[in-house]
């Protein structure tokens, strides 16, 4: 039987939340961008009139604003805002099925299965689905109806914005195999250009190469997208409830001001570290790879990463982990760090050999009470010594730096 | 084009048994409006003034109108002329 899937995109989620809630810019080139005090300034989002001049995610504002011919209205992001109407209407989409996966504060998967019985009746619910979004919320979604995940999610990237489009088992080929191979989940830049390189360039190329070769070239990752080229993806949509799990914990920041020596990356790699040591306690988790990022200041950035010898949530071994990674010959400055945990797993059968158990539990110990202290009177009520050396870093506050957590990759484990 | 204003008002509530809200009276620039019967409730944005909310259309005396009750910031607004 046929698996009737639904994927819903809200059309430039954070651009659109501006314009709804201030009528005066609805007309004119909108950029969200990150708090420029902070200097967090790059375009985080933008309308589709901002689009048509240019303007990307990622520009640095004054980029945006010499590609814009039109004066660029700028709107500092309101990240409460977002997620609380993403929410609401995740919750909407919640009354038609408990099949509800998130992909991301704006986009989901529905499978409406259950509810109708044929294509034709899940793209009228998809319509009726669309129409409720733009009365109840003033913002219109792009909806792709099919028979699985991948396609569906293709579907809604077709026709934007305020769209729906059906992709079923009759016209896929016609629709899905003539777009470019790098639309397919799953085809980052490394993969694209393996499979430009062997002639591969459109979807249809893809599903027509034999599944042995795809795999010869880029392992089990090319039987996958051989898979997801023909519209044989059997992964199902995760019901609402089930809990996501959480594949990495990170959190980063722009600096208040570049970073120049050694001691200052280790100050805030350690502020970084300890933000997420302690979401790490909260959820009960325990990491075993640390991994580092770093952006200069001519906003280049890269990221180092390393397995340590035993599952850890302590912030004093993921932040000397982490400094371990930073290797820098001072060319540049920095502008951004980021510290990411991954690799985890509930509570560690046994601790490594050389760190007993006790001298852990103690350590465990000592951060719970500095979480809880924090909890309590707010983070600044202790800092470490190593931070306090330089005023601006000082007042760098984890909690109100940029965290994610970021929910399983596509494939369930 | 004029755009509308949103503008945030008093209003007098009544909230029953199961907590739903009957809104009695609204109060704008020191004057008190009856309502003399609330038409519909629907969860709308309003796209005149910006913001979502329940929108609730009222008589008040051979008026009809639209009150907003926005939960985001549990606050009740008008669109102004």
């Amino acid at each position: 039987m046929s698996r009737f899937i639904l994927h819903s995109d809200l059309n430039n989620f954070y651009a659109s939340v501006e314009c709804l809630y201030n009528p005066k810019i609805r007309n004119k080139a909108v950029a969200v961008v990150g708090d420029q005090e902070k200097r967090h300034g790059i375009v985080l989002a933008k309308n589709y009139i901002a689009k048509k001049y240019g303007v990307k995610t990622g520009d640095t504002i004054w980029e945006a604003k010499q590609k814009c011919k039109e004066e660029l209205v700028l709107v500092t992001a309101n990240f409460d805002r977002y997620y609380y109407i993403s929410k609401l209407v995740k919750k909407v989409y919640r009354e038609y099925t408990n099949y509800v996966e998130s992909f991301g504060i704006d986009e989901a998967w529905l499978d409406i299965t259950e509810n109708v019985k044929s294509f034709s009746e899940a793209f009228e619910l998809a319509e009726k689905i669309r129409k409720r979004i733009i009365s109840q919320f003033g913002l219109t979604v792009s909806i792709g109806v099919s028979y699985n995940k991948i396609f569906a999610k293709l579907g809604s990237d077709l026709k934007k914005p305020n769209a729906t489009t059906l992709i079923t088992p009759q016209n896929y080929k016609e629709l899905v195999w003539k777009l470019p191979v790098s639309d397919l989940l799953y085809v980052g830049k490394a993969t694209n250009e393996k499979l430009t390189k062997a002639g591969i360039t459109t979807i249809g190329q893809l599903a027509q190469t034999p599944c042995r070769i795809l795999k010869s070239m880029l392992g089990k990752n090319g039987e996958t997208l051989h898979t997801f080229a023909n519209g044989a993806d059997t992964t199902p949509v995760k019901k609402f409830d089930e809990k996501e799990e959480i594949k990495s914990v990170g959190n980063s920041t722009t600096c208040p001001k570049d970073l120049k020596t050694n001691e200052e990356v280790r100050a805030v790699i350690c502020i970084l570290s300890e933000s997420v040591a302690r979401r790490l306690r909260e959820k009960n988790l325990w990491c075993s790879t640390v991994c580092l990022w770093v952006k200069t200041d001519d906003l280049k950035s890269f990221e180092v990463m390393h397995k340590i010898d035993y599952p850890t949530n302590l912030a004093s071994t993921i932040s000397s982990e982490a400094y371990k990674l930073f290797k820098f010959d001072w060319n540049k400055t920095i502008r951004a760090i980021g510290v990411r945990v991954c690799g985890l797993c509930e509570k560690p059968a046994q601790y490594n050999f050389f760190n007993n158990e006790q001298t852990m539990q103690k350590k465990e110990k000592f951060e719970t009470v500095v979480d809880g202290l924090r909890g309590r009177f707010g983070y600044n009520i202790l800092k470490r010594g190593s931070v306090c050396a330089s005023k601006e870093l000082a007042e760098l506050n984890p909690e109100h730096v940029v965290h994610s957590i970021h929910p399983t990759s596509y494939f369930k484990p | 084009m004029g755009f509308m204003t949103k503008k945030y008002v008093s209003v007098l509530v009544l909230f029953d048994e199961l907590g739903n809200k009957t809104p009695k009276q609204i109060f704008l620039e020191d004057v008190c409006y009856e309502i003399n019967k609330v038409l519909e409730i629907k969860n709308v944005a309003s796209l005149k003034v910006g913001g979502i909310g329940e929108r609730f259309k009222v008589r008040i005396n051979k008026t009809e109108t639209f009150l907003f009750y926005e939960k985001e910031v549990e606050k009740w607004f008008v669109e102004l002329k």
